[in-house]
């Protein structure tokens, strides 16, 4: 039943972070076309949309178990590359992965780079799924859908999830307006009198 | 004119019936506690023992619409929900008033934003306002009690007071940018009609 | 609004053709419902009364958070922040601040840390104290939830005095705290510490060894070990399925680790265990406020003026030349403070679970994007994972042993 524990902090300094260099190193030695960078102490790695899937499921068998967060940030309007690193520039979507290992606490973070497509039958930049890997990928990827519009492959049920089934935009991109386009003021109205 | 009027025992009372049933009406009224967001939470403390709303007749939070008479929207009401508000107060019989708590309730609060409906008043008719974000639980039980002189005022026992084509204009919310809508109305029978109702130009409902 | 018929298509669902789909009937539960965490909706299949499936919906209370942030500069911001975890708003102010902290690089002043730390904690207090009561609450049980009710009411009173707000109180700041504590603050969190643990006995005799408590809790919606890490469940969700996962002592922050506490930790993983987690919990957060009250350090609680991040005090302001300049720097509309181009991510351990703020600066004071990291939506989506096989009565204590708050899932 329930057992209070003790729990003893697994730091191999007080104050900082695990290191996660040898991970990075294994990555780099594994794949081409990664850039990594570290920022206050959180290291982020540049992983192309290709070789998503593969960098993802080495990480899963280097224990990062839990996956943190997915999400995304629209850089239309950003001015400079992303990150300071030049390896992001030029694309407007940057998605993020975060992930962490419930065994040794360390913590990485995946950034993937996709763009508007070009070509005419495809409206919607396309990334792989997580959710054969990580089963808590799957809202994550639906909201990430819902709010940009970024299709993820592989995904067993990729519709809207926050907004309603109707809705055609997709709110968080930087070219849609916070006030919205009219959409919340057209409902029917009810006075006493049809009540 | 001074009539010497037959003397009454003391047990009996004389008033008119709108009245007596404002009296019963006001000091029993049932809320259906619409809670949405943190007012939500004001809602539930107002309900707890600190700040007793059942002094007031309001012991009973029905979650059934067609048990309540007063709804009262407590947090902010966004486009996928309003629907759904719109369909409860219309399975709530008459005579039925509504409190709409908070600020996001009354006109939008803090969220101007895609999402949120710039108060409940413009599709819903309202009777009480609360100001507050969250209103301190004795400014909803204030509200409560002007509901009650409100109901006290104006009621009538056949519900004459909720005829009101002349007082209720139909609002029309504003227009906010000429643009396309980005919504798709090929699924939403609701906003069919109203956008039929729109074009054909009629003034009905 | 989605009036389209629900679709059944997760992965995990029996094949239909296995049952007759006779006896099968859709219920729809919400988004309007007695159980008290608001709007979220869940249409469940039911054989009689055993549900075979749920579907959850959510998205009614989409308010458009993360649109908001890329709007409101960081200490506007922490009032939205406010509206997210409605029941323990100063966790989220915490997460708000110590991710703007993380990405501006500022060290806080001791004092603060030790303030910082005593509020979240009260808070972590104020929330298991209504999830708990919620999940009493809707098995029956509303006793508990007014003994609950009204301990919550003595913490918003000590919120109330320290800043004037019973809730949705914004009390951080970049760089400090907007008040600092005041001797009567002190003495109302003393009295609060010495009177709580009586209280908390009360409520654990009214239901933990309750039979009919047990009975609706023990074996329902069991979560195990693997599959709440698979699925992203942190907090006391994923402590009470084994995972002994505590940001608070793997990555401590502000000031835990200078506390001694334990983490609570089950290994059943069902609707019992999580409620024990969270009784066994605040018993925890309180030693750790009895510890920070008694050793507060002395000295500013605000950054000094020199980082050009926090607003000086009056006395300042007027009377040496910093404190002037920094006022203007940070008062003025087209200057604040520098914000690097990049990118963080930083997390606390919210009573909830791991809830962190993923920031990305572009230089000004307002956030280029505010990203919100809400431990309910996976929680939410593990739901129907739970239930199935259990009974409609069982759906209420399950959702309510998730402590899923309808403005953190939707945001």
């Amino acid at each position: 039943m329930a057992a209070t524990m003790t729990h003893a902090t697994r730091r191999e300094e007080p104050g900082q972070p695990p290191s996660v260099v040898d991970v990075v190193d294994a990555l780099n030695g594994r794949f081409v076309g990664l850039a990594s960078s570290v920022f206050r102490g959180q290291t982020r790695v540049v992983v192309p949309a290709g070789t998503l899937l593969p960098v993802m499921r080495l990480l899963k068998e280097r224990g990062f178990d839990l996956l943190v967060d997915i999400s995304c940030v629209d850089y239309l309007e950003y001015r400079e590359p992303p990150m300071g690193m030049a390896e992001c520039a030029g694309r407007r979507y940057g998605l993020v992965y975060l992930l962490a290992s419930t065994v040794t606490n360390q913590r990485l973070t995946i950034r993937v780079f996709v763009d508007d497509p070009v070509a005419d039958d495809e409206r919607w930049p396309t990334v792989p799924s997580m959710v054969p890997l990580w089963q808590g990928a799957d809202w994550l990827e639906r909201e990430v859908w819902d709010l940009f519009g970024i299709r993820f492959e592989g995904h067993p049920d990729l519709r809207r999830l926050v907004m309603p089934e109707e809705f055609t935009a997709h709110p968080l991109r930087k070219d849609y307006p916070l006030q919205g386009r009219g959409e919340r003021h057209n409902f029917p109205i009810i006075t006493r009198e049809n009540s | 004119m001074a009539m010497n009027g037959p003397e009454l025992p003391e047990n009996v009372v004389v008033s008119r019936l709108d009245e007596l049933a404002n009296w019963c009406r006001k000091n029993s009224l049932w809320p259906m506690p619409f809670a949405t967001a943190c007012c939500g939470i004001e809602l539930m403390a107002t309900g707890a023992s600190k700040h007793d709303l059942a002094r007031f007749g309001a012991e009973v939070f029905r979650f059934s619409p067609r048990q309540c008479d007063l709804m009262i929207v407590a947090g902010r009401v966004v486009m996928k929900m309003l629907p759904v508000l719109q369909r409860i107060w219309l399975q709530m019989s008459e005579p039925k008033w509504c409190i709409s708590m908070g600020a996001c309730a009354s006109t939008g609060g803090v969220f101007d934003t895609y999402a949120v409906v710039q108060g409940i008043d413009r599709f819903i008719p309202v009777d009480m306002y609360v100001p507050g974000c969250p209103p301190r639980p004795e400014q909803l039980i204030q509200a409560i009690i002007d509901l009650q002189d409100k109901i006290q005022r104006e009621g009538t026992i056949t519900g004459r007071e909720f005829d009101t084509a002349g007082r209720q204009a139909r609002k029309r919310a504003l227009v906010e940018i000429a643009a396309p809508l980005s919504v798709d109305a090929s699924r939403n029978p609701v906003l069919q009609r109203e956008i039929a109702a729109e074009a054909g130009s009629l003034v009905g409902r | 609004m989605s009036i389209a018929p629900p679709r059944f298509e997760s992965p995990e669902a029996p094949a239909a053709a296995t049952r007759s789909e006779d006896y099968l009937w859709t219920l729809n539960f919400g988004p309007q419902h007695p159980a008290t965490h608001t709007t979220l909706r869940l249409v469940l299949k039911l054989e009689g009364e055993r549900v075979v499936d749920a579907m959850p919906e959510m998205g009614y209370l989409h308010s458009g958070f993360e649109k908001i942030g890329e709007h409101l500069t960081f200490n506007q911001y922490v009032t939205v922040t406010d509206r997210m975890n409605y029941i323990s708003p100063m966790a989220n102010n915490v997460a708000w601040h110590h991710a703007v902290e993380t990405l501006l690089g500022i060290e806080l002043t001791p004092r603060c840390r030790v303030i910082r730390t005593i509020i979240a904690e009260l808070a972590r207090i104020s929330d298991h104290l209504l999830c708990n009561g919620a999940v009493g609450l809707d098995t029956g049980a509303f006793t508990f939830f007014l003994y609950g009710f009204y301990q919550r009411e003595v913490i918003y009173d000590i919120f109330e005095t320290l800043c004037g707000a019973r809730f949705t109180n914004s009390y951080t700041r970049v760089g400090g705290v907007s008040q600092d504590f005041t001797p009567l603050v002190i003495e109302k969190i003393r009295t609060f510490v010495k009177t709580f643990p009586k209280t908390l006995d009360d409520m654990e005799r009214l239901l933990t060894r309750n039979r009919i408590f047990v009975d609706r809790t023990k074996g329902v919606g069991v979560l195990g070990k693997e599959e709440a890490i698979n699925r992203g469940a942190t907090g006391p969700v994923a402590r009470a399925s084994g995972v002994t996962r505590d940001l608070r002592k793997d990555e401590p922050y502000l000031a835990y680790a200078d506390y001694d506490f334990r983490i609570c930790c089950a290994t059943a993983g069902d609707c019992y265990a999580r409620y024990l987690v969270r009784m066994q919990e605040m018993r925890e957060s309180l030693k750790i406020v009895a510890q920070a009250l008694e050793n507060i350090p002395a000295g500013p609680v605000n950054v000094g003026i020199d980082q050009r991040t926090a607003l000086p005090t009056k006395k300042q302001v007027y009377s040496t030349i910093e404190g002037t300049i920094s006022h203007f720097e940070l008062s003025m509309s087209n200057r604040g403070f520098e914000v690097p181009c990049e990118e963080i991510y930083a997390a606390i351990e919210a009573p909830n679970g791991e809830l962190g703020f993923s920031i990305v600066g572009d230089g000004n004071e307002t956030a280029y994007r505010a990203r919100c990291r809400p431990p309910s939506v996976l929680h939410f989506a593990i739901f129907p994972r739970l239930i199935r096989g259990h009974t409609l009565s069982d759906v209420v204590a399950v959702l309510g042993s998730l402590n899923i708050i309808a403005a953190e899932l939707d945001r």
